[in-house]
């Protein structure tokens, strides 16, 4: 007779799993390095693996780091905005190209438009774990001391950009 | 004033919603034929009022009143007159306030059309259709108002996504919303059954057209968000499983798994407990698409502006009605399982056996779907499963469910031996190994994987076509072929068919991404792709980089294309793809981004052999549904004695034998 009641149980489950989702924003993620220093890093460029790109040589102005990959689609969602506002040169864009091969990440620029002013190359994804990388596309804003303000899961819009990012990139240029 | 009207209307709609869900259901349950008779003219008029409202929305686009702030945010003056007809569900309200006329469609059309049976059944029927109607009229109504007014009204509105200005998503989502509602009437069948207590054969066979017509409008519901995605977002894919095609997906497992079972049930009485479990299912597993989509739980592609209201709302709802339902599942079914054993080799352990891989396959997808929200609830973090995941269970799932497709016709009900279904099946098996033979000669480059999914498809083929020359040749003229077994064979064709393409396309496939300027030539499978010009075009509400291409075969002509680069008021950027589409290859180009400055382009091109295959055959699947819906069969009243008083366990000896 308890065999009739399985199913029930089964949906229990699905609706506490849904119901814990409600009100949490997939995209908008509390991460441990909210305001604290961004992890050290330092790594090659993706157009020259000669040339190094670190935390350091980064300091001074504040940017959105983005993290994408050639093989992400929702990537190509958010591309659009990110070449948008690379046009209007209103804010620094840095790429973190992540889990990808330079001739994938290459040709996909050389497609879809270049709208990061540098890329950082993590073939191996050591630095995604630096940073809590959860999946691409993913985006930070980090200030120009090199702190973490803001994480962003998933594409971000123009509305998303106008009204979180910008006020913090203006708020963390010093 | 006509939206407040609407309005009015709307509530009005909801008042008859609340009373087919009262009154006769209580009716049933007093015998009073009064009360019980209330649930026809109450469903009319629900569908009077919610006609009214739709068409006042519509009126308010096509005349573009900006003061109601639904029609401001998805639509403008320059927006042609068509899509202004379809922007109605271009977002969230109106898209609810379709799906509740829809299923208020659906309610009418039941009503109308069942009166053959007993009226205590319908009386419940029709009430539980009720109870789901208020439950969207509510969400409408509290959440999602589509009337609200903008004040000031506004001189000029904001713009329709353009990704929605096309004919495949103007249709998509009506038939996937007939899909997701039709289900509604298998649920109503089962819960009306629940609260009998009782299965009656009438009923199941009663309900079996609604059921694949259901399905039917679903699968093309779900082909033609598969061709647009094709065709439209620009890079060559068919299927992604993003959240929101899983969502739809699923229902459509179950419903294909609830078709077979209700076949058994009808024909020969047993599963009815796992048939009302299924239609139950399916309909859930329909609102629980509803509630992923628009709650914003999950990050998706498609994702519809969410709010956690609608969400809370959606999963009370849920919590309702398929709560309720599984309760009173819980508290019934062990009334109804008393069917006789099942043969170890019979048309019923071969759907059973069908019925689990689906449900099996249902699961996994569910599973996957969910999963970013149960590890997060668990707490390991935000991680979502990829198409690798899905790719991999679904081909260790559904790889056995497509061999055994040929044999399930061909087998009795009862008891059968395998070895006589399979002297009807040497053949087909000889001719899919001889095409098996002959692509893996042509082709060297194919993987064995490639190569058995060819021999499986081309299985099902022959397989089916042999049940179907059987038949021919057999069977006493007058009952060769029936709609429902036209149907059927159709449908399985359809599954053979999208096998094939899927193999195919998916393992020889050729894409390229190169460099042109005007006067390029490049050379693709065969074929030179000449870039000529590129032009600047202007559509109404967007402009556009127009490339202008040349496939040559040999030096020979064969098309030209004009794919775009669009860019849209808002400032949406859209690539609008060139296809040069053939039978058994598709040509599809693409462009980029300009490079440099000498009128350089990045330019995607796609050799896709046999594409067209997989919508196809869910093409046919589809035609399928609707052929053995037509089944004469299924619409008249079981004959054998006081059926309608008998449940069904009781006399099976009588029912006669179908092969």
């Amino acid at each position: 007779m308890l065999r009739a009641f399985v199913p029930l149980g089964i949906f229990a489950l699905i609706g506490g799993v849904l119901w814990s989702g409600i009100g949490k924003d997939p995209s908008l993620l509390p991460s441990p390095l909210i305001n604290q220093p961004a992890p050290e890093f330092s790594a090659t460029t993706l157009e020259d693996p000669e040339r190094v790109i670190s935390k350091t040589s980064l300091l001074g102005t504040a940017y959105l780091l983005n993290v994408f990959g050639s093989w992400c689609i929702t990537c190509r969602y958010e591309h659009p905005v990110l070449m948008d506002y690379a046009r209007k040169g209103e804010f620094k864009i840095v790429g973190l190209n992540w889990n990808d091969t330079r001739e994938d990440a290459k040709r996909w620029l050389a497609q879809f438009g270049n709208p990061y002013e540098q890329i950082i190359f993590d073939a191996d994804g050591r630095l995604g774990i630096d940073f809590g990388v959860t999946g691409a596309p993913e985006s930070f804003v980090i200030s120009a001391d090199g702190r973490v303000l803001y994480k962003y899961v998933g594409a971000l819009s123009p509305e998303e950009i106008e009204k979180r990012v910008k006020p913090l990139l203006a708020g963390g240029a010093q | 004033m006509m939206p407040e009207v609407a309005q009015i209307a709307l509530i009005l709609a909801l008042i008859l919603a609340v009373v087919q869900a009262t009154v006769p259901i209580l009716g049933a349950h007093l015998r009073d034929s009064a009360m019980m008779s209330l649930a026809r003219p109450a469903a009319y008029g629900q569908f009077f009022f919610l006609a009214i409202a739709y068409a006042i929305l519509t009126h308010g686009f096509l005349i573009q009143d900006f003061s109601i702030a639904y029609v401001a945010q998805n639509s403008n003056l320059a927006l042609p007159w068509h899509y202004r007809f379809s922007a109605v569900w271009g977002a969230h309200e109106g898209s609810l306030l379709l799906w509740v006329l829809i299923l208020s469609g659906w309610t009418v059309a039941l009503a109308a059309l069942s009166r053959s049976l007993p009226e205590n059944f319908m009386a419940r029927a029709l009430g539980v259709l009720g109870i789901v109607s208020i439950g969207f009229l509510l969400f409408t109504l509290l959440t999602s108002n589509p009337f609200e007014r903008h004040v000031p009204p506004l001189s000029d509105g904001n713009d329709l996504n353009p990704l929605l200005q096309d004919f495949g998503l103007i249709v998509h989502p009506p038939m996937l919303y007939m899909g997701y509602v039709g289900f509604a009437v298998a649920f109503a069948f089962a819960v009306a059954a629940l609260i009998e207590g009782r299965v009656d054969r009438q009923w199941v066979r009663w309900s079996r057209p609604w059921t694949n017509v259901a399905w039917a409008f679903l699968t093309i519901g779900i082909a033609l968000g598969s061709w647009w995605a094709y065709y439209e977002l620009g890079w060559g894919g068919w299927w992604f499983w993003d959240p929101v095609e899983n969502a739809s997906f699923l229902p459509w497992l179950v419903g294909a798994a609830l078709i077979h079972s209700q076949a058994v049930t009808e024909k020969r009485g047993t599963f009815a407990a796992w048939t009302l479990l299924l239609a139950i299912c399916a309909f859930s597993l329909s609102l629980l698409g509803t509630f992923l989509v628009r709650s914003g739980v999950l990050t998706s592609v498609h994702a519809f502006a969410s709010d956690p209201t609608r969400g809370i709302f959606i999963l009370v709802f849920l919590v309702i009605v398929t709560g309720g339902a599984l309760t009173l599942y819980a508290i019934r079914a062990p009334r109804l399982a008393s069917a006789p054993p099942v043969a170890l080799y019979s048309r019923e352990s071969l759907l059973l056996l069908n019925n689990i891989l689906l449900m099996t396959a249902a699961a996994m997808v569910l599973l996957g779907t969910l999963y970013p929200l149960v590890a997060e609830a668990l707490g390991w973090g935000k991680i979502s499963v990829g198409p690798p995941y899905f790719g991999l269970m679904f081909f260790v799932l559904m790889a056995p469910l497509v061999w055994l497709i040929p044999f399930g016709p061909l087998t009795r009900w009862k008891g059968d031996s395998v070895g006589r279904v399979w002297l009807g099946l040497r053949t087909a098996l000889a001719l899919a190994a001889v095409v098996a033979a002959i692509s893996w000669v042509t082709h060297q480059d194919l993987p064995l994987k490639a190569i058995g999914g060819i021999a499986a498809g081309a299985w099902v083929i022959f397989g089916t076509l042999s049940f179907l020359l059987q038949r021919i040749r057999k069977a006493a003229p007058g009952r060769r072929l029936t709609a429902e077994m036209i149907g059927m064979s159709l449908a399985h064709l359809g599954v053979g068919i999208f096998v094939l393409g899927v193999v195919v396309t998916e393992s020889l496939n050729i894409e390229r991404d190169v460099r042109m300027q005007p006067g390029d030539v490049v050379e693709v499978a065969g074929y030179q792709v000449a870039l000529i010009a590129v032009e600047h075009r202007e559509g109404p509400n967007f402009v556009a980089d127009e490339g202008i291409f040349e496939i040559r075969d040999d030096g020979v002509l064969k098309s030209i294309q004009h794919p775009q680069k669009r860019r849209y008021l808002r400032g949406q950027v859209m690539t609008e793809a060139a296809l040069d589409a053939g039978f058994f290859s598709d040509f599809y180009i693409a462009m980029g981004e300009p490079i440099g400055t000498e009128g350089a382009w990045a330019v995607r091109l796609y050799y896709k052999p046999m594409i067209r295959w997989v919508w196809l055959g869910a093409l046919m699947m589809m035609f399928g549904g609707f052929i053995s819906a037509a089944e004469r069969r299924l619409r008249q009243t079981v004959k054998t004695r006081d059926e309608s008083e008998q449940p069904v366990e009781t006399n099976l000896a009588d029912l006669p034998e179908r092969a």
